[in-house]
């Protein structure tokens, strides 16, 4: 990993996870309709933090389940190698719930498409909201996140890369160099 | 990570982590399947053809139902209703269906064989649905599938397949599968019913039901073809249901944890008794709802294969 800068330290990524869930409980006035869903892999934890934190603020317990989105992909003609497929698990019903989508970077928006799409096939939320921990820019979809931990410009040719304690071993967040397409 | 070949004929030389990835990837097919929209959008674009040269309810249907789950066009093919009847050649209908462009080729036909000569003749991926008296891959699969999830694991358990084991595909993509698992596996039925040098996949033979159930922790029966002139080989179905026939009585006398699989459709009192086969012990029904998920798993990771 060829790191350029570290943008989020461990101490910045918990007080920027403190700051959006209270704008989830300001915007959504409690936690009575809300569930949390994050997107496999990194998302999955980030809504597990953020679940601890309006559990902690609340003194409350949203549901929380996990989405898996890769048989919603729009890529499967065009990607080398074919991507690895996990489990959705959300036991709970989202029909007239209060969704907040939780990823890790929002990059070109296709992703978030495609949990969009595997959500309405769960059910009718009552809305759906995103909440990202770095925007990056870049979309090629009409999509826009209602919560972001922070916005990073970045060009083509970087990548932002969240590391989380559950799945990497410590906590942060780095800009990091690919090499440029061939 | 991806399958080994771009079609699956049989579990003869399927590495082991090629079947893993199948039972795995079923995993997410099988949450699908709980949904209350039963769909995904994942082989949207893709045409697949069902060409079933023999009868079949279950595969045909399972396998119908997997393709529209994710989203692929479907075209069934029966050889009743279909140009075979006035005197096309196999091929010349293969590459007739190719001409209109089709992904992918699910085939059943009552010669051994036919898949492979399938991947000859035609580009589209190849699934094998039960070819004469060789394999039946996606069975084997979703068999393991079933035992895997009430045991929770492949390696170290003992398999028995009981029945006519000579004229079973199923008995033999059991037999490939489960051992290149790790499982131990055996056979057991009449002799009549057991092939010639059998011993030489490694599976061990019994000839006494009883031990079998006492050695054993799954019981795989299969079903009496009398289509494929069983009734040659023993001297009566209640002969054989003396002898062989699978009754709570039996399983009862050794008060241990056995788990019973059939590939349907069941003879009724004639290799299981209407108890077991109704009974705390079988999974029978969940082997067809995990056959769909299993088959969702296979089109999937042929589908999307580069």
């Amino acid at each position: 990993m060829d790191i350029k800068a570290k943008i989020i330290d461990e101490e910045g990524l918990n007080r920027t996870l403190t700051r959006l869930a209270h704008e989830i409980l300001e915007k959504n006035k409690g936690s009575k309709n809300l569930v949390l869903i994050g997107m496999r892999t990194r998302g999955e934890f980030i809504a597990e933090r953020i679940k601890q934190k309006i559990k902690e603020i609340d003194k409350s317990d949203p549901s929380y389940g996990v989405l898996d989105v890769t048989l919603y992909r729009d890529d499967f003609r065009t990607r080398l190698k074919q991507p690895e497929i996990s489990v959705t698990n959300i036991t709970f019903d989202v029909n007239d719930r209060d969704v907040i989508l939780i990823d890790d970077v929002l990059y070109t928006g296709r992703t978030v498409r495609a949990a969009l799409d595997a959500l309405m096939d769960l059910g009718r939320p009552n809305t759906i909201q995103l909440c990202v921990l770095v925007d990056r820019g870049h979309r090629e979809l009409p999509i826009r996140a209602d919560f972001v931990g922070k916005n990073i410009p970045t060009s083509i040719n970087e990548e932002v890369r969240v590391r989380i304690r559950e799945t990497d071993g410590e906590d942060g967040v780095f800009l990091v160099n690919v090499p440029s397409k061939i | 990570m991806s399958l080994s070949n771009r079609h699956l004929l049989g579990l003869n030389g399927v590495p082991k982590e090629d079947i893993q990835l199948i039972l795995d990837t079923a995993t997410t097919f099988r949450e699908v399947l709980e949904r209350p929209i039963k769909k995904v959008p994942t082989l949207q674009g893709k045409t697949i053809v069902n060409l079933f040269y023999e009868d079949s309810t279950r595969t045909r249907i399972s396998f119908e139902l997997a393709q529209k789950r994710l989203s692929a066009d479907t075209i069934n093919f029966s050889t009743s209703t279909s140009s075979v009847k006035k005197g096309e050649t196999f091929k010349d209908t293969v590459r007739n269906i190719e001409a209109m462009k089709v992904d992918m080729i699910v085939v059943r036909h009552k010669s051994a064989g036919v898949p492979q000569y399938l991947t000859r003749i035609s580009k589209a991926n190849i699934i094998n649905a039960g070819d004469g008296l060789h394999e039946h891959p996606t069975q084997g699969l979703l068999d393991m599938y079933s035992i895997k999830e009430r045991l929770g694991r492949l390696e170290g358990l003992k398999v028995c397949i009981v029945g006519d084991i000579a004229h079973s595909r199923v008995a033999l993509s059991n037999i490939f599968g489960l051992r290149s698992m790790g499982a131990v596996v055996s056979v057991c039925g009449p002799t009549t019913m057991i092939p010639f040098g059998i011993e030489s996949l490694g599976v061990k033979i019994f000839t006494n039901i009883d031990e079998a159930i006492a050695k054993n922790d799954v019981l795989n029966v299969l079903r009496i073809q009398l289509e494929r002139n069983a009734g040659t080989r023993i001297p009566s179905l209640r002969e054989y249901h003396k002898y062989f026939g699978i009754t709570s009585d039996r399983i009862e006398k050794f008060n241990k944890e056995i788990v019973i699989l059939h590939p349907g459709p069941i003879n009724r009192g004639v290799e299981l008794s209407s108890e077991v086969a109704d009974g705390p012990y079988q999974v029978i029904l969940d082997q067809v709802t995990n056959g769909v998920a299993v088959r969702m798993a296979v089109l999937y990771l042929l589908g999307t294969m580069h």
